[in-house]
């Protein structure tokens, strides 16, 4: 197994998703699956391959410091859960 | 009314040019059609009757006022569920987006209503655009027009079986691995992934932000050309989109082909291909090289190799894009969580469909401690020697021809429960997005029934080659638009 329960467990606690019990299982092994096939990249050398994170010379944009209409609060707010004051509404954080 | 399922848009431009026939009234037979056909093939998650009439009275007005208008007014299209549109909702047909309105439209959707464009609603797809088959939809899975028990492909489904369908002129998708194309080949259509940057992505909800582009899907390469044209272009409000000139692509349609250099990568004939498909590509090269294209067979040697290494790099940027859906500024989330972390998991928890979870674990896992070198240093590496091949290949050919997908429409329910084997469909589709390259599905005839695609990739910023070679290849197969036999009474 490239990837056991409890990694998986561990994983979707990084990605912050409830995973019920009883389909733990199945995803391990569906993902060990597909680690499994992405293990044919190993076959290629590519100590001396730069890597590719964009296939466009990425600059940075600039732009003049102008004010300009924005969405507004009322939109912004618009699809969220809860909100109080006009501001978003969580649970208790501590 | 005459048959309005084959109209194409230049076709609609010169009816309502010349009175024939008003906006509303063609307006209202795509929306009695829809209320006829989608019953079957389900290709619409909303359906916007009354904007859609109000729209078409506009166009009327500025013609019965002798106003000139351009080619997309008045014409009806819809667009997939992860374009975002002010006023109607956009789902990306998710528990988490279910009853989600995007406060603003995303600019392609705004370049279209300034051309006059009549949407007639929002089309359904894979939940975050994340499939093959629209089978991981939320709300239902959309049926192949050419025969029902199968998929239309995905994720664009939704907007590839309504245009094979004839329930809209002309549609929107987006394509991260394949997701215009391989859908466009199984529902046989046209269907153009832009060069990455030719399109602005502001307003498409994201899924692997270095690979995603928008993209057309028509009826023939002639409307593919007209929307592509309208769609492209610098945004300010897309840093990634290119500030390049967007060429007049109809003028690339002239049926010439003589002297370009077309190479044909053994690699897409090898893996686990259909004998009926290769014939079909093969035969479209013929015809091609009848026309004066030179066709050669080559080498893109890293081919098999683009897969894996996008089954890394698409999950690990989705696993971080789809971390704003947290239950806290839009969507759903769990009202019964006592603190703030239980919210946010049991929120993402129940609101994500499976192969959505799926893919954000295993991005974070190949992004986590301990296995990033291994896997997404790995994949980003592996990417450049995607990339390579392509460039090494452009110094000696304008263009490259392959099938777009090694099988035809399968089956619904045949690959649900194994990802892998969905995750297959996609092998011709990914290096081009893995590369940024454009790349089109045209249909090039059919094998048991059903509609094969063949697939013509060019060099950055050369969707003129790619339009070129659609076209002149469509000009000698039959430009008769070529759709099911679909109406019910």
């Amino acid at each position: 197994m490239t990837i056991s329960l409890k990694e998986l467990e561990h994983v979707a606690e990084l990605a912050r998703l409830s995973i019920p019990e009883n389909e733990l299982k199945a995803y391990t092994c569906q993902l060990d699956d597909i680690l499994k096939s992405i293990e044919k990249l190993k076959e290629l050398d590519t100590d001396n391959v730069e890597p590719t994170a964009h296939i466009l010379p990425v600059r940075n944009v600039m732009r003049g410091d102008i004010v300009r209409e924005g969405i507004g609060r009322e939109d912004a707010l618009g699809g969220a859960p809860d909100v109080e004051e006009g501001q978003f509404k969580v649970p208790k954080i501590v | 009314m005459e048959n309005i399922v084959n109209l194409t848009i230049t076709e609609i431009h010169k009816l309502l040019t010349d009175k024939e026939l008003s906006a509303v009234e063609l307006t209202k037979a795509f929306l009695d059609y829809i209320d006829r056909i989608d019953p079957t093939i389900r290709a619409f998650i909303t359906v916007t009757e009354n904007t859609a009439l109000a729209q078409a009275e506009e166009i009327d007005r500025a013609i019965a006022q002798g106003k000139k208008i351009g080619l997309l007014s008045g014409v009806p299209m819809a667009l997939k569920d992860n374009l975002c549109t002010a006023g109607v909702k956009t789902t990306c047909c998710s528990k988490m987006l279910e009853n989600w309105v995007s406060p603003y439209s995303a600019t392609v959707v705004e370049k279209l209503q300034e051309a006059g464009a009549i949407m007639l609603g929002k089309l359904n797809m894979d939940e975050f655009a994340m499939g093959s088959s629209t089978e991981n939809s939320k709300f239902f899975t959309t049926k192949n027009p050419w025969d029902t028990s199968r998929v239309p492909g995905g994720s664009s489904g939704g907007p590839t079986a309504a245009v094979a369908a004839g329930e809209a002129i002309y549609t929107l998708g987006s394509d991260t691995g394949g997701s215009i194309r391989q859908p466009a080949s199984f529902c046989g259509v046209v269907g153009l992934k832009p060069t990455y940057g030719r399109v602005s992505r502001y307003g498409l909800i994201a899924f692997a932000s270095s690979l995603d582009q928008i993209g057309p899907i028509t009826k023939n390469v002639r409307d593919c050309a007209i929307v592509l044209k309208a769609i492209s272009g610098f945004d300010p409000y897309d840093s990634t989109s290119v500030d390049i000139e967007v060429p007049d692509y109809e003028k690339a349609l002239t049926g010439e082909v003589n002297g370009l250099r077309i190479g044909i990568p053994k690699e897409y004939f090898e893996i686990g291909i259909s004998k009926e498909i290769t014939e079909k590509v093969l035969k479209a090269v013929e015809l091609l090289e009848d026309l004066g294209a030179v066709c050669e067979e080559m080498s893109l040697p890293h081919t098999e190799y683009a897969l894996p290494a996008y089954y890394v790099i698409a999950p690990a940027e989705a696993s971080s894009n789809l971390a704003r859906f947290d239950g806290v500024s839009y969507g759903y989330r769990d009202e019964n969580a006592e603190d703030v972390i239980s919210m946010y998991k049991n929120s993402r928890g129940e609101g994500l469909g499976p192969e959505v979870k799926r893919r954000i674990m295993l991005g974070t896992y190949a992004l986590s401690s301990g296995y990033y070198d291994a896997y997404y240093l790995k994949a980003q590496k592996v990417r450049t020697l995607i990339k390579q091949d392509f460039d090494k290949a452009f110094e000696k050919f304008d263009a490259f021809i392959t099938p777009t997908t090694p099988s035809i429409a399968f089956k619904a329910g045949d690959k649900v429960e194994d990802p892998l084997a969905m995750y297959k469909s996609d092998l011709f589709t990914v290096p081009s997005n893995m590369a940024g390259i454009p790349a089109i599905s045209v249909p090039c005839g059919f094998a048991e029934g059903m509609p094969v695609g063949l697939q013509i990739i060019a060099k950055p910023f050369a969707e003129e080659t790619l339009l070129r070679i659609a076209y002149a290849y469509e000009n000698c197969r039959g430009t008769e638009v070529l759709l099911p036999d679909l109406e019910v009474n």
